[in-house]
């Protein structure tokens, strides 16, 4: 066990880390100032949630900046970049990327393929997440007010970053739909909260397998923001006003606890998974730009050359020893070739007893009955198991 | 509720008849439900009938978590090394590429490594996984140490491997002989004699040969 002094001293990571939240936190909060004309345009009712916001932004940063020193996301943090603005397919690139950005963000198109419910599931909190987020922010950082034109009580004025721009009828269609926005995105997100629910309560595997922090909490919390805020719209709606006060604490603790949340449980994956958009540039170049890497054992193509000596680094880089007696490195070896090495291994244990196994030099594994779904599931499989 | 310190899985490739009865009931788990996590391949299909089962060998210090650039698989207390959280995997590739034991997929249309997770929906229950309930010869195997030892007397059971300069120990243990000294296998062992392989096995299937 290391001294207590050597467990809470900052290391050269954590120190980054904290300045880069730092840096963006007084940077959200200049915009806020500036957005909001020096805090005139400053709803004073919201100012827990701007904090709430600038405490996430902290945790937020903090919590991606020590994720990119991890080894392998750094080497893909690099090499994703790279791929993407390697300058003979830059201009190609950004189609793809606005394609890709649709398909797997806008869309979820990936999600729909692993599950139809899920699909529908994760459609439904998102955009539902997505309407409150734009409603709500630009109006808690003062960059977003509405004012009755004066003269015109039934007209509102929108101000953007204190700017006045366009005026439109407190009766609109636009207006209803501003104004009860966030009662669409309640709607949205409880939808999609039941759905979760109902698959973890009757799921074999979410049974298995989920954890209250991690799969509950995230859905408790968005169902209780939505619920409270609903119950605002309800209380000043129909009931003249009644129990406004606490429910308004009662909704802003809940916001505020979801947003202190953000860097730690599931809600983490909103900034991670941008990284698949720079992960398939960096297979778009291996598998089309560069040159296959073929297996040490049964010599033939699968992976790119590239991903290969990257995992290579990688490895070196997390401690592991793959290196192999008289040169050559065990990532060079398909994984077919690897199954068939530990079968070879434990054929040749028992070679006294049994007799061991009738394997040619480099002879290629096969799967048995890919027609079970045994087989590959995609394209990388069957370059991979050559199969 | 975690897998019982006590129950483990013992494989025995030399055991497999090539049945396919694992690949198939391996579909029936309901972590991965219609999709096979098996790796059942022949190993030399022109020499030979004989054929080799690998499932996730959930190894202590799992390779494919550590490559991992999403922190997506995680190793639960018990030693099952888990498939990839669906939020977080990115389907880099990095996991497939990485295992030394070559078991994870990877599901492209859905952007999901997908691997076998012990069917912990039934052994954190106690129960066998599906492949081990159904194997007729004892190939996949699931039970206590005591039991295996009753059952196979002349068997022991490795759990510690070699790969060049890595040694990589794991949950899941591999059926030696119980004569045999080495407290691990070699897995590329069979890379450094493929120069030389068996002279007579090679001569008796060669096509020029009487």
């Amino acid at each position: 066990m290391p001294p207590i002094e050597d467990l809470v001293r900052p290391t050269r990571e954590s120190r980054r880390a904290i300045v880069g939240g730092v840096v963006a936190t007084a940077i959200l909060a200049a915009l806020i100032v500036l957005g909001s004309r020096n805090l005139q345009q400053f709803d004073a009712a919201l100012v827990a949630y701007t904090f709430g916001v600038l405490f996430a932004t902290f945790g937020l940063v903090y919590r991606y900046v020590m994720w990119l020193h991890r080894p392998p996301t750094a080497m893909y943090w690099r090499r994703g970049w790279e791929a993407a603005l390697a300058s003979r397919h830059r201009a190609h690139n950004v189609g793809r990327w606005f394609g890709r950005f649709a398909n797997d963000v806008l869309l979820n198109h990936f999600i729909w393929s692993r599950d139809k419910i899920r699909g529908l599931t994760h459609n439904l909190i998102m955009w539902g997440c997505a309407l409150a987020i734009a409603i709500t922010f630009p109006l808690v950082f003062g960059w977003l007010m509405f004012q009755t034109v004066p003269g015109h009580p039934t007209e509102y004025q929108a101000y953007v970053f204190g700017f006045p721009t366009f005026t439109f009828p407190s009766d609109s269609l636009f207006a209803v739909l501003a104004f009860h926005g966030l009662v669409i995105a309640a709607f949205l997100v409880i939808a999609g909260v039941m759905l979760a629910m109902r698959r973890r309560m009757r799921d074999g595997d979410a049974a298995a397998l989920q954890l209250f922090s991690e799969d509950f909490l995230p859905l408790i919390l968005l169902f209780a923001v939505s619920l409270t805020g609903l119950m605002l719209t309800a209380s000043y709606t129909w009931m003249g006003g009644s129990a406004f006060e606490f429910v308004a604490i009662l909704h802003a603790v809940t916001v505020i606890f979801t947003f202190l949340w953000l860097p730690f449980g599931k809600f983490f994956h909103i900034f991670q998974r941008p990284a698949q958009l720079a992960v398939r540039f960096y297979k778009d170049l291996g598998r089309h730009g560069d040159e296959p890497a073929h297996c040490a054992r049964c010599g033939h193509a699968f992976t790119s050359q590239m991903h290969a000596d990257d995992l290579i680094e990688v490895e070196r880089a997390l401690g592991f020893r793959y290196e192999l007696e008289g040169g050559g490195h065990y990532q060079l070896v398909c994984p077919p070739c690897r199954r068939s090495l530990l079968a070879q291994a434990q054929g040749e244990a028992w070679r006294h007893l049994r007799g061991g196994l009738v394997v040619a030099p480099g002879a290629a594994p096969e799967h048995v009955n890919p027609g079970l779904g045994e087989g590959p599931l995609g394209y990388e499989d069957r370059d991979n198991f050559h199969g | 509720m975690p897998v019982p310190p006590t129950l483990h899985y013992f494989l025995d490739p030399g055991r497999c008849i090539g049945c396919n009865a694992c690949v198939q009931a391996c579909a029936e788990c309901d972590t991965h439900r219609g999709q096979s996590m098996m790796q059942l391949d022949f190993i030399d299909h022109a020499r030979s009938p004989q054929t080799v089962p690998v499932i996730c060998m959930h190894c202590d210090t799992p390779t494919c978590a550590e490559v991992c650039p999403a922190d997506a698989i995680k190793r639960t207390e018990d030693g099952v090394v888990h498939t990839a959280r669906k939020p977080r995997c990115i389907a880099c590739n990095n996991c497939v590429l990485a295992c030394p034991f070559g078991v994870p997929k990877m599901n492209n249309a859905a952007n999901l490594m997908m691997k076998c997770d012990l069917c912990y929906d039934r052994t954190s229950q106690g129960l066998k996984p599906m492949c081990a309930s159904v194997c007729p010869s004892g190939a996949l195997w699931f039970g206590t140490e005591e039991e295996i030892r009753e059952l196979r007397p002349a068997s022991k059971t490795n759990r510690e491997f070699r790969f060049g300069g890595q040694t990589i120990t794991t949950r899941v243990r591999v059926m030696v002989p119980k004569d045999r000294a080495e407290t691990h296998l070699d897995v590329t062992a069979s890379l450094r004699r493929s120069r030389d392989a068996d002279p007579m096995l090679d001569a008796m299937y060669d096509e020029g040969s009487p």
